[in-house]
C-alpha cells in the first residue's frame, strides 16, 4: 500500500513538473542577459525595457485591452441574461446556441465569422474581433451564472414577490446581489478568454489589426527572442491575477465549470 | 399579468438569443451554404446567380474532398495525432487525478487549481515555451545529440518535428483530461476497494477491476474534451511542426487565408466538425451506457 502511494506521488510530481517547468523557463529567460534562450548568462531588465519602447507591442497591448474590456462587458450582460433565462425557463434553442460555441472546434467559429464579415462588407478590425469574442464568451458567463443560481435559495425571490416586489425589483434587489459573485467571476473569465484568444482573433482581425497574441505569433514565427519572454511573463501575471480574483469571488468556480 | 410575464421572459431571453443567432447561427449556416458554391475568380465566392441566371449551387467541393486522396490522408493523420494525444493525456492525467482525489479535502482545491492555472496562461506562450525547451541550442537537444553521436547516429532536430507537435499537444490539453477524471474519482466509494482487499485482490486487480471500470465515464468525458480541440488544432503544427506535420487545421487556414478557396475550406471545416462531434457524441453515449450497466466492471476486465 505504502509503496503504491510512493509511485503515485512520483507520477503526480512528474505531471506537475511537466505543467510548470516550461512556464518557469519562459519567465526565467525573460531576465536573462543573452539573445539566445539557451543558457543562463546573467540578470537583466533589458528585455522589459525594450518591450516598453516597442511601439508595435504597445499598440497590440492597447488593442487587446480595448477588445477584452468591450467583449467582457457585453458578454457579461448577455451571458447573465442567458444564464438566468436558462435557469428560469424551459428553453430549447437558447441552450443549444449558448453551449455549442464551446463544444465545437474553435477554427469553425473563426472561419464562419470571417465569411460572414467579408460577405457583409464589414471591415475587419477591432470591432469584428470584439463581436466575435462576445459570441464565444457568452456561453462561459452563462454557465457560471446558471450554476450560481442553481445553488441559490429560490424561496428568497418568491418571498420578495409575495411582499409585493415587482419581478424587476425582486431580481434587482434579491436575485442579482446573490448571484453577483458568479457574475463577477464570469466577467473576469470572459476578460481572460478574450485577451488570450488566438484562433478566432487570427481569422477575424484582418490584415491591419494586431492584438497581443497575434503579435506574439508573428514574432515567434520569425525567431525566438527574449522580448517575447518578457511580454509572456507580464501576460501570465495579468491572467494569474484575474483568475485568482475570480476564484476568490466565486470559490466553486472551477467545480461548477464541470457541469 | 400573464402578458407582462411573457414580456419579462422575452426581455431576458431575447438579447442573448438574438446575438447568438446573428453572430453564431447565421454565420455557421452561411458557411454550410458556401460549401455548395463555386470559388470566386479572385477568391471568396462566385456570384450566387450568374449572368445566365443559373443558381450557383453544386457538390463540386465535396466531390473534390472525396476524390483527391491527399485531403483524406491529412484527415487520417490529424485523427491519429488527436487519438495519440488523448491516450498520452490519459496516461499522464490518471495519476494526477488519483492523487488529488486521495489527498485530504483541504488540499484538493489548491492541487486542482495548480492543474488549471497553466491552462489560463496564453495558448501561444505555452507553445513558445516548447520552442525554447526543444531548440537546437538548448540543453535537451544538445544532450540528446551528444548521446546519439556516441552510438554513431546523425544529430536530430527536436524542434520542427512530430515529436515537438505531439509533446505540445499533450501539454496544452492535459488539464482537460485531469478535471473530469478527478470529478469522477473523487466520488468513488473507498469501501469497495476495502472489500476487494479483504477478499484477497492485490493492488493491480483492485485498480483494473474496480477503480478503472468505475472511472470510465470520466475517461470518456476527458477523451472528448481533449480529442475535439486537438483534432482541429493549427497553431501547434504551424509553429512547432516540420513540413510533414501539416494537419487538417493547417489546410483549413491555408484554404481561407492563402488559396482563398472558401467553398473547399468550408467543406473541410464542416467535415472536421461533424467527425469531431460524432466521436464526442459516441464517447458520451458509451460513457453513459457503461454508467448504467452494473456488469461494466466485467466487460472492461475482458
Amino acid at each position: 500500500m505504502r509503496k503504491r502511494s510512493i509511485w503515485l506521488w512520483m507520477a503526480a510530481v512528474t505531471g506537475y513538473a511537466f505543467l510548470y517547468v516550461p512556464l518557469v523557463i519562459v519567465i526565467v529567460y525573460s531576465f536573462n542577459d543573452s539573445k539566445l534562450n539557451a543558457e543562463w548568462v546573467g540578470f537583466t531588465f533589458d528585455w522589459y525595457n525594450k518591450l516598453f519602447h516597442n511601439d508595435e507591442m504597445l499598440t497590440a497591448a492597447g488593442n487587446s485591452l480595448i477588445i477584452a474590456l468591450v467583449a467582457s462587458l457585453a458578454s457579461t450582460l448577455l451571458g447573465t441574461m442567458a444564464g438566468v433565462a436558462m435557469y428560469r425557463y424551459k428553453l430549447k434553442l437558447l441552450p443549444i446556441l449558448v453551449l455549442t460555441p464551446i463544444a465545437i472546434p474553435e477554427i469553425l467559429m473563426g472561419v464562419s465569422l470571417l465569411i460572414f464579415f467579408v460577405l457583409l462588407n464589414f471591415t475587419l478590425g477591432l470591432l469584428s474581433v470584439a463581436l466575435a469574442h462576445i459570441a464565444f464568451c457568452i456561453g462561459f458567463v452563462a454557465i457560471v451564472v446558471r450554476s450560481r443560481l442553481a445553488g441559490m435559495d429560490e424561496s428568497l425571490t418568491e418571498a420578495a414577490r409575495d411582499c409585493g416586489a415587482t419581478p424587476w425589483n425582486a431580481f434587482r434587489y434579491v436575485t442579482l446581489p446573490l448571484i453577483m459573485p458568479g457574475v463577477i467571476a464570469g466577467a473576469l473569465m470572459a476578460f481572460t478568454l478574450s485577451i488570450d484568444d488566438f484562433v478566432i482573433t487570427f481569422f477575424t482581425a484582418g490584415a491591419g489589426t494586431v492584438t497581443l497574441p497575434l503579435q506574439i505569433y508573428s514574432m515567434i514565427k520569425i525567431a525566438v527572442t527574449p522580448e517575447v519572454n518578457a511580454v509572456s511573463t507580464l501576460l501570465m501575471l495579468l491572467t494569474l491575477a484575474l483568475i485568482i480574483i475570480a476564484s476568490r469571488v466565486s470559490p466553486n468556480l472551477f467545480s461548477a465549470e464541470e457541469d | 399579468m400573464r402578458a407582462s410575464g411573457r414580456r419579462a421572459k422575452w426581455l431576458v431571453v431575447g438579447p442573448p438569443l438574438l446575438y447568438l443567432l446573428v453572430f453564431f447561427a447565421i454565420p455557421t449556416l452561411i458557411m454550410v451554404l458556401a460549401s455548395f458554391r463555386t470559388p470566386g475568380e479572385f477568391g471568396g465566392l462566385a456570384p450566387l446567380v450568374d449572368e445566365a441566371g443559373t443558381l450557383d449551387l453544386n457538390l463540386e467541393s465535396y466531390v473534390r474532398f472525396f476524390t483527391e486522396s491527399v485531403y483524406a490522408e491529412v484527415f487520417v493523420k490529424s485523427f491519429w495525432y488527436a487519438l495519440l494525444t488523448t491516450f498520452l493525456c490519459l496516461g499522464l492525467a490518471y495519476p494526477l487525478a488519483a492523487l488529488i482525489a486521495k489527498s485530504p479535502k483541504r488540499h484538493r482545491n489548491l492541487l486542482l487549481l495548480l492543474v488549471i492555472l497553466p491552462f489560463w496562461s496564453n495558448f501561444l506562450i505555452r507553445i513558445y515555451a516548447w520552442m525554447i525547451i526543444l531548440g537546437p541550442q538548448a540543453a535537451l537537444a544538445r544532450s540528446v545529440n551528444a548521446a546519439l553521436a556516441m552510438v554513431g547516429i546523425q544529430p536530430v532536430s527536436l524542434l520542427f518535428s512530430s515529436f515537438a507537435v505531439l509533446t505540445c499537444l499533450v501539454y496544452v490539453h492535459l488539464p482537460f483530461m485531469v478535471l473530469p477524471l478527478y470529478a469522477n474519482l473523487e466520488k468513488h466509494d473507498q469501501t469497495l476497494l476495502d472489500a476487494a482487499q479483504d477478499l484477497g485482490a492485490n493492488a493491480w486487480q483492485r485498480f483494473w477491476r474496480i477503480t478503472f471500470p468505475l472511472s470510465l465515464p470520466g475517461v470518456y468525458a476527458g477523451a472528448a474534451l481533449v480529442f475535439i480541440p486537438a483534432f482541429g488544432i493549427f497553431a501547434i503544427p504551424d509553429i512547432l511542426g516540420g513540413p510533414d506535420d501539416s494537419l487538417i487545421g493547417n489546410v483549413i487556414k491555408q484554404q481561407f487565408l492563402e488559396t482563398r478557396d472558401w467553398p473547399f475550406g468550408s467543406v473541410l471545416s464542416i467535415v472536421l466538425t461533424v467527425v469531431a462531434l460524432a466521436l464526442a457524441g459516441f464517447s458520451a453515449w458509451v460513457g453513459r451506457r457503461n454508467l448504467g450497466n452494473p456488469s461494466s466492471a466485467r466487460t472492461a476486465d475482458a
